[in-house]
């Protein structure tokens, strides 16, 4: 273990001299990027893969991560909005679950309040039943989603979040009540997981990565993926493939201050783009075990937009907000 | 057999020299701040998790393990030193150990301590090493109902077991309830008990709490008392070494002692409390010389010892498989895992099997460790004891403070320290037990969570947590633990009355 660190450390150290050295006149950025969760998490490790590529690729000169946890992000997001007003060199990695937690919690602030810089990665979601489930196919689930809408047990992340969006979709489209969904909400993919194996729930949604271990054994079976197209390497098909008109992909983009614009917004809009671009970024999706989702800042301006709106819709008719 | 290969696997990775240190540095810290009056391994570790933060999870664990066996052996040396026990475990270390040192043999008191956590911890960790993981194939089946159950018998005998009555430990245990309804709730996502404070949203942090009950409370108090009767160390008289007659008394005393601690603190409500009163009655039992008891008999510190270091070996054991946190030490422990985002469950011994692994070959390590290291030292340590009072707490509320600011630079999460620190206080004042309250907060959210998801699965028929017999019979059992204590004493009233 400390021996791979070590190793990291110096391929990082080696890789960001040259890096460096040959951006000397092309970048002088001192970035700070917040994520606003703890250490470890989603958001976390984007905002450090971030800080890694950017370092070793020359695109910024020096970059700080920072956490600040709490409440979904929006502690975060609320300081964010405060200290980043205007500023070339600070960044926000943020994401759905932030968009759901900023309307759950009835935050005063949301993601439309600060400026997209570029979409970044998407994770597909997983819909799963228990292996010895009669539940064959996302058909035979819609079917008993149908005929009795509360007996349908769903497990899965917390509660507002992507899979319990995910869940309330599926429910609408098959036709029953997304405010009867029956969602059991656990702290995590882990604790879920338990459950799915401990054949406690109908149906299970989780990030895909999560899960893969128990879904390639066998001990799931998948029924769908909510990505708009087929993934490489993942057997289940979309949802949109089984004639469901739904997609849902748990995203993460970074974000600058508020009324940041002009030089100062094409300056990040670069950067971020550069790093994006390189082979190092390809490299730390693929260990991740992240979905590239990349889109420039107009396109994510609008997602945003529409993405809030969604959520705004979904949350309402599961009756978490109003 | 895979455990004894994870085992070897484990501990080569703990005999990495990078580990090795990690360990040592944590047996010695972990001892040095055990030893400190009123500081028991529970505050020890919750102490020093910050420092563990820095390291990798594999280093930040090893480390973990040697705090945590060196707090507890730095415990039991100020209970028999000083008759200031560190945590309620080593009340009856404290009986006959005090007893022995005031009669200038603390050496072979601390050394019977000592061997005997020793072999107690050794044999309990073999346990843990073979047990625990057919423990996870019955975890994966424990439904929603299983662990309401699994709570519900946690909180009551913690709350029964602890401090001069019942009620007061349930008084505790409510308060420490009341605080874990804050925050987020984890089913709907809406905010409780958080009166528009945002830094409340996420809850009460576990060891804020900790810290504050056990540390600041604990400074205030002395403090308190320090004006009207100051409290003086003693030195160790004589050799510090076992005569041959203390290891013949002593041997048996160790094994049975492991006997009782092991499973009963494997047991997911059995405490470390239970086995060490239940292993000096037994002594007192079996003694060929029970006239020595209450004057400093070495089978009384030499069970009680064994059967304490035993059954933390034991709350190893649903700490591990089912993330279940029985004692005041392991809840600060989930605390230090959830730092990493690792969730101590069913799922650690596959999803994390290096680091249980290497766990279970650094509490051996740690093990061989404490005794090295310790037994040269007793002098040294009793000298450690002569810090004048003053400077020592204020050092403790210095780094208590430091701490929790470390872990969360906020100025709500200083208040709420003081504030702990002040009901402490006067809990420790108005004789109310401390460890209820800190239970209460890490199993009321799980408890409150449990129940509800259990109602959810059911469709609101409250008659599933009595459908599943496992659960049935834990809820069961909780209740014969709470109303039992009334029973027998309405009975033994009752006999006195005829008599």
């Amino acid at each position: 273990m400390r021996k791979l660190l070590k190793i990291c450390f110096a391929a990082t150290m080696a890789i960001s001299a040259v890096g460096v050295v040959s951006n000397v006149n092309a970048q002088s950025l001192e970035l700070n990027i917040m994520a606003p969760a703890g250490a470890g998490g989603g958001w976390d490790s984007a905002a450090r893969s971030l800080q890694e590529v950017m370092m070793a690729t020359g695109a910024a000169k020096s970059v700080q991560v920072v956490n600040v946890p709490g409440a979904g992000g929006t502690v975060g997001l609320a300081q964010f909005i405060g200290s980043a007003k205007g500023s070339p060199n600070q960044l926000l990695v943020a994401g759905i679950t932030l968009v759901g937690a900023s309307i759950s919690n009835n935050s005063p602030v949301d993601l439309t309040k600060v400026t997209p810089v570029a979409r970044l990665t998407g994770d597909p979601l997983v819909i799963v039943v228990p292996k010895d489930s009669p539940i064959k196919t996302i058909a035979d689930l819609q079917a008993q989603i149908k005929s009795d809408v509360a007996k349908t047990i769903w497990v899965g992340g917390s509660a507002g979040g992507a899979d319990h969006i995910l869940a309330a979709l599926v429910t609408k489209e098959s036709g029953a009540d997304p405010a009867q969904v029956n969602y059991v909400a656990y702290s995590g993919g882990g604790e879920s997981l338990a459950a799915m194996l401990g054949g406690q729930a109908t149906a299970g949604v989780s990030g895909y990565g999560e899960w893969q271990g128990q879904i390639e054994s066998g001990d799931l079976r998948a029924l769908a993926i909510s990505y708009p197209e087929p993934i490489e390497g993942i057997e289940a098909k979309p949802l949109k493939a089984q004639g469901l008109n739904i997609e849902l992909v748990n995203w993460r983009g970074v974000f600058a201050g508020p009324r940041v614009e002009g030089a100062d917004l094409d300056a990040l809009k670069a950067a971020v783009e550069k790093t994006v671009k390189s082979e190092q970024w390809q490299a730390v999706l693929k260990t991740r075990g992240w979905a590239d989702y990349y889109a420039p800042s107009d396109e994510f301006q609008a997602f945003i937009g529409s993405e809030t709106e969604r959520v705004h819709e979904v949350l309402k008719s599961i009756g978490l907000a109003n | 057999m895979d455990s004894l290969f994870f085992l070897f696997q484990g501990f080569a990775t703990a005999i990495e020299p990078a580990n090795l240190i990690y360990a040592a540095v944590g047996v010695i810290i972990g001892t040095a701040v055990g030893v400190l009056p009123g500081i028991g391994p529970a505050l020890t570790v919750a102490l020093l998790l910050p420092v563990t933060f820095k390291l990798d999870p594999g280093g930040s664990i090893i480390m973990f393990a040697g705090i945590y066996y060196g707090g507890m052996y730095g415990g039991s040396t100020t209970a028999i030193l000083l008759n200031t026990p560190g945590e309620s475990a080593s009340v009856v270390t404290a009986l006959e150990g005090n007893q022995m040192a005031r009669s200038g043999r603390g050496g072979p008191a601390l050394a019977t301590a000592a061997i005997g956590s020793f072999v107690a911890a050794l044999i309990a960790t073999v346990g843990l090493a073979f047990l625990a993981p057919i423990l996870v194939k019955v975890a994966v089946k424990f439904g929603p109902w299983d662990y309401f159950g699994l709570m519900l018998i946690a909180f009551v005998t913690v709350s029964a077991t602890f401090g001069s009555s019942p009620l007061r430990g349930l008084t505790s245990l409510a308060f420490g309830l009341w605080l874990g309804l804050m925050g987020i709730d984890q089913l709907t996502g809406q905010a409780r008990l958080t009166f528009g404070v945002p830094e409340l949203l996420d809850g009460v942090e576990v060891t804020t709490l900790a810290v504050g009950l056990f540390a600041i409370g604990e400074a205030l108090l002395v403090a308190s008392r320090h004006l009207f009767k100051p409290e003086k160390p003693m030195p160790v008289k004589g050799s510090i070494w076992m005569t041959k007659e203390d290891w013949n008394r002593s041997w048996k005393p160790w094994l049975r002692g492991t006997v009782l601690g092991f499973p009963i603190g494997a047991l997911p409500a059995g405490g470390a409390e239970i086995p060490t009163f239940l292993s000096y009655n037994v002594e007192r039992k079996l003694s060929k010389k029970p006239e020595e008891f209450g004057h400093g008999a070495i089978e009384g510190v030499a069970g009680p010892e064994a059967a304490n270091n035993a059954s933390a070996a034991g709350t190893l054991v649903p700490l591990l498989t089912l993330g279940l946190p029985t004692s005041a030490t392991a809840a600060v422990m989930l605390a230090g895992f959830q730092q990493y985002n690792i969730q101590p469950g069913p799922l650690l011994f596959t999803q994390h099997a290096d680091l249980v692994w290497g766990l279970v070959a650094s509490l051996f390590i740690a093990n061989v460790m404490l005794l090295v290291l310790n037994l040269p030292l007793v002098g040294l340590w009793v000298r450690l004891l002569a810090i004048p009072l003053p400077w020592l707490y204020a050092g403790i509320l210095v780094f208590a403070s430091m701490g929790t600011i470390a872990a969360n630079p906020s100025v709500v999460e200083l208040l709420l320290l003081t504030g702990f620190g002040v009901v402490g206080f006067l809990m420790r004042k108005f004789d109310y037990p401390i460890a209820p309250a800190v239970v209460g907060l890490i199993l009321g959210p799980l408890a409150d969570s449990a129940l509800r998801r259990s109602m959810q699965m059911s469709l609101g028929d409250p008659m599933i947590l009595l459908q599943h017999p496992s659960s049935a019979i834990m809820i069961g059992v909780a209740v014969v633990a709470l109303v039992a204590p009334f029973i027998f004493r309405g009975l033994s009233k009752f006999q006195q009355d005829e008599d």
